[in-house]
């Protein structure tokens, strides 16, 4: 009895501190006002691509053809003008978004997953495992992202998932640095030790020790790298290389655009504005969480 | 400790390409091929093999100067890339001085006159220059430039105005990272007792943030600019699409959609020895601009 | 040469300091630090300011440099005179020239005062390059006449600051402030951050280097015994005002304030290993929030209700012995336990 009372006070206790922590965050954060405008900017983008196919019938408003209507500048029934095909181009910016934001999210998910489990090893084992780690780090890291991305997709072939594996692989570098980085300050405190000689065994020390002293610096990562994630498969479209058509992706939408560049500007236009609000709206929110999660920085 | 990061690089590249790579025999032979003339061809073309084998026999090559034979020109790839290359290292250098005669002046700015109007639109610049995609900025100032104002050409190689357009592009995204950059740093320094001994000596108030304060707010700037030059080569890639530049980026890019294997390998290779070369020399730049590490390097 | 300095330095003195007060004016509140100072100090004379931490000598040392950072600090002064000059609306070009030219200050610590990536020679020759308006060779001669004069072996001009030691940083800091023989030094605590045998040893050296070029000083440390080694005359200082002030003779042998009085028993006694350490008890008060009356009385063995009401004016009692305590007022025959003797 005094056992099982004993255990929902200590994780009493942990909620109450992690709750806690949260809140002084918030607090923080909510004194940042580009911050603030970026969780905004963000939940409205990310609102609207979780409707969008109620609003949206995808076969006749995103990829359906109608040559008559073809190439119209932007007017009241179509606000963002339409493409080549005669597709709303608002309506594919907004379904987009579903696009971009998967591609980035995921990406990032998958980079933050494969590098703080091999950041937070390498840091933890140490010895020959943590140098071969972190050379094979400075390797991905000496070749341009883009060319990296390009050539996973070259070789594993044109499709949706296999961009974010692109992408993803290119974004793990930093979260391997992040999490050893985080693990190296950490491992010589005393509760490691202790968990330790009580036969607790690595892995799982690692987990409920160590990590959650990475989190903040994780999560600020995080929330930067799914920005340039966004970039680089918007980059990746423009190539050729990301998503396949006829999907409206923000990136491949600039690049039929760009054909039309003379003499129908407003195609190269409004896609790329959507590239800009979204990815601003990660760097605020970013930024905003570094600030706040981390003590030292003074304005 | 470089070359096995090298050979790792190298390794690395030629297995992804290597998975893209299929079986290569019936793009270079034709359609019309016998059975015995690809076997034959697979013989010459060095396709039999462990992936290891044939790796080691292609470092071989390699440091003889021999990079194989593109698949679709027929022409040595080493000597493609060399051609090429010029042209990315031309518009990458261009690139980066456009980006520090922005960011530096900009950085200082906002650091002088901190928390105050022209620190927070240098910071909102800075921001939106990082969350803009650069194919996207390309495009836009091709279409205000190029054909609506007609002052610079739109594409192509010839005399200095077609290299103003891609090298803006590129320099900007790192323009944005390098305000930053410069600002904290800046920051930091102003704090420093050492200025205030140079205030108390009657050193004129320009003097001391141009000369004291600056020389040491330039030398973390400098290790960034030797990390960001993989990422000038990343940005040069799209750029040089953007404005059909003759560089080593659009020759990966055109060879990927040809799957022209042998010349992508090749020039991935070549251009990640290319970055680790570039960041060993800012290392040893950065020993001679900072006395302290000197001191290390010359006991 | 000399007999020019002798006339004008008989005329005014080398530093005169009327009503100065510095307050910060912060999102917090406002910070009062100097609240209506007095000094004058005369040529070739040493005054030692005195006081804990906190009690603003460096503000008011900052203050006749005009180095007070602008938001948030303001300066008030009715006058600011270094050697006969109001210092006061001086444009900063002019104020460029005086500084490091007729009054230089070197600082605590020694080991943040220079610049890393500069040599210490480039460091000594800008203030003469600046001031005496030499080239760049001959700046940088005469900053290796500077470096022998304060002890280093004038080769080592060609080094930079985190190849010296901290003792040997702080003669090069004394080398810069005194490379334009200037009329007045400032120095803010300068060896507390450094060893006690090095401590004597720079001491030494300044004490040197003022009597040969005639320098006036004024010491600002919280060590009586610093104080009694260099200085000819001590005002102490406690919450932003001077609460005594007068020559080292004056203030040592017949102190008068309680505050001061608390200072001197604070020391402890090497011949009276067994006696007690009589500390000051409380705290000293929030610049932010001073006390209506005397910023002392909280803590005064001899503080009476008077003394809470008003701020006690810096009144003479004898010679050039000045006391800001209401006690002396109201009561000629007042004495502290120090004062019976």
């Amino acid at each position: 009895m005094a056992e099982a009372s004993n255990k929902n006070e200590i994780r009493a206790s942990k909620l109450y501190k992690k709750r806690s922590s949260l809140e002084m965050v918030w607090r923080q954060l909510r004194k940042n006002k580009g911050a603030l405008l970026g969780l905004f900017l963000l939940i409205i983008i990310i609102i609207g691509a979780l409707i969008a196919p109620f609003i949206y019938d995808y076969k006749t408003d995103v990829i359906g053809m109608n040559v008559r209507q073809r190439m119209q500048w932007p007017s009241l029934q179509h606000i963002c003008g339409t493409d080549d095909l005669g597709r709303d181009i608002f309506a594919r910016i907004v379904y987009g978004a579903r696009y971009s934001l998967a591609v980035g999210f995921i990406a990032v998910i998958i980079a933050l997953i494969v590098g703080t489990a091999l950041g937070a090893t390498a840091g933890y084992i140490g010895g020959v495992f943590e140098n071969v780690v972190m050379r094979i780090c400075d390797i991905f890291s000496s070749i341009p992202s883009v060319l990296m991305a390009i050539a996973v997709v070259s070789a594993l072939g044109k499709s949706t998932l296999n961009l974010m594996l692109a992408v993803g692989i290119s974004s793990t570098a930093p979260f391997v640095r992040v999490a050893r980085a985080a693990v190296l300050m950490v491992r010589g405190e005393e509760y490691v030790e202790a968990a330790c000689a009580i036969g607790q065994p690595g892995w799982k020390t690692v987990i409920v020790h160590i990590l959650p002293n990475c989190v903040s610096q994780i999560i600020v990562q995080a929330t930067l790298r799914v920005g340039s994630a966004i970039i680089s498969a918007a980059q990746l479209s423009f190539l050729g290389l990301g998503v396949p058509a006829p999907a409206p992706e923000w990136g491949s939408m600039l690049s039929a655009g760009r054909l039309y560049i003379r003499d129908y500007s407003y195609m190269t236009l409004f896609p790329g504005i959507a590239i800009m609000i979204t990815v601003l709206a990660l760097n605020l929110l970013g930024d905003g969480l570094r600030d706040a999660l981390d003590p030292k920085l003074k304005r | 400790m470089l070359i096995p990061v090298l050979l790792g690089v190298a390794f690395i590249i030629f297995a992804i390409m290597d998975v893209a790579d299929g079986d290569p025999v019936y793009q270079v032979a034709g359609p019309d091929a016998t059975e015995e003339q690809l076997v034959v061809l697979r013989e010459e073309m060095g396709l039999n093999g462990s992936l290891v084998e044939r790796y080691f026999k292609y470092i071989l090559k390699l440091l003889k100067g021999d990079l194989g034979t593109s698949y679709i020109s027929k022409m040595d790839v080493m000597q493609l890339y060399m051609q090429r290359l010029p042209y990315t290292l031309k518009l990458a250098f261009l690139a980066m001085v456009v980006a520090v005669a922005i960011s530096v002046p900009l950085g200082i700015v906002a650091a002088i006159n901190q928390n105050t109007i022209k620190d927070t639109i240098a910071m909102i610049l800075a921001l939106i220059g990082l969350s803009m995609p650069n194919f996207w900025l390309g495009l836009l100032l091709m279409l205000l430039f190029s054909l609506k104002l007609g002052w610079l050409p739109s594409g192509g190689a010839e005399g200095f105005a077609s290299v103003i357009l891609p090298a803006v592009t590129v320099g900007v995204g790192l323009a944005a990272l390098l305000t930053r950059t410069t600002r904290s740093s800046m920051l930091d320094v102003l704090r420093q007792d050492y200025l205030r001994t140079a205030r108390a000596k009657g050193v004129s108030e320009h003097r001391v943030v141009y000369h004291h304060a600056l020389r040491n707010a330039l030398i973390p700037i400098i290790t960034i600019f030797g990390v960001q030059f993989s990422n000038v080569l990343g940005g040069s890639v799209l750029a040089e699409t953007v404005f059909a530049w003759p560089g080593v980026g659009r020759l990966v890019v055109d060879a990927i959609g040809q799957r022209d294997i042998p010349t992508v390998t090749g020039a991935l290779i070549m251009t990640t020895m290319l970055v680790t070369i570039v960041n060993l020399v800012v290392d040893i730049v950065y020993a001679f601009v900072d006395p302290r590490i000197k001191a290390q390097y010359t006991k | 040469m000399e007999e020019e300095n002798k006339k004008n330095t008989e005329e005014h003195d080398i530093l005169n300091i009327e009503n100065l007060t510095v307050r910060f004016e912060t999102e917090d509140g406002v910070v009062h630090a100097v609240n209506g100072i007095d000094l004058k100090l005369g040529y070739r004379k040493t005054l030692g300011l005195v006081g804990e931490t906190g009690a603003g000598k460096t503000t008011t040392a900052l203050a006749m440099l005009r180095l007070v950072p602008n938001p948030p600090g303001v300066v008030e002064c009715d006058r600011l005179e270094i050697d006969g000059k109001d210092v006061r609306d001086l444009s900063v070009n002019k104020l460029e020239q005086v500084r490091g030219k007729d009054i230089s200050m070197i600082f605590q610590d020694p080991m943040t005062a220079l610049n890393p990536v500069f040599t210490v020679g480039e460091q000594i020759a800008e203030s003469i390059e600046i001031h005496e308006k030499l080239s760049k060779e001959k700046s940088l001669e005469k900053a290796g006449d500077m470096l022998e004069m304060v002890g280093i072996p004038r080769q080592r001009a060609n080094e930079y600051p985190h190849q010296f030691s901290g003792g040997m940083k702080q003669r090069v800091v004394i080398a810069i402030a005194l490379a334009c023989n200037p009329k007045l030094l400032i120095a803010d605590e300068p060896t507390t951050a450094l060893d006690v045998t090095i401590q004597a040893q720079v001491l030494e050296l300044m004490n040197e280097l003022k009597e040969k070029y005639n320098t006036s000083m004024i010491m600002i440390t919280h060590d009586l015994g610093i104080v009694a080694e260099v200085c000819d005359d001590v005002a102490v200082m406690y919450a932003g005002r001077i609460v005594e002030q007068g020559s080292l003779e004056e203030v040592y042998s017949d102190t008068k304030h309680p505050y001061t009085e608390g200072l001197f028993n604070s020391l402890p006694n090497i011949k009276n290993r067994q006696r007690m350490l009589k500390p000051i008890h409380g705290l000293m008060p929030d610049p932010s929030n001073l006390p209506k009356g005397c910023a002392f009385a909280p803590r005064c063995n001899y503080a009476t209700d008077a003394c809470k009401e008003a701020v006690p004016k810096l009144l003479c009692v004898k010679g050039t012995h000045k006391v800001a305590c209401s006690r002396y007022e109201s009561d000629p025959n007042f004495v502290i336990e120090r004062g019976k003797k």
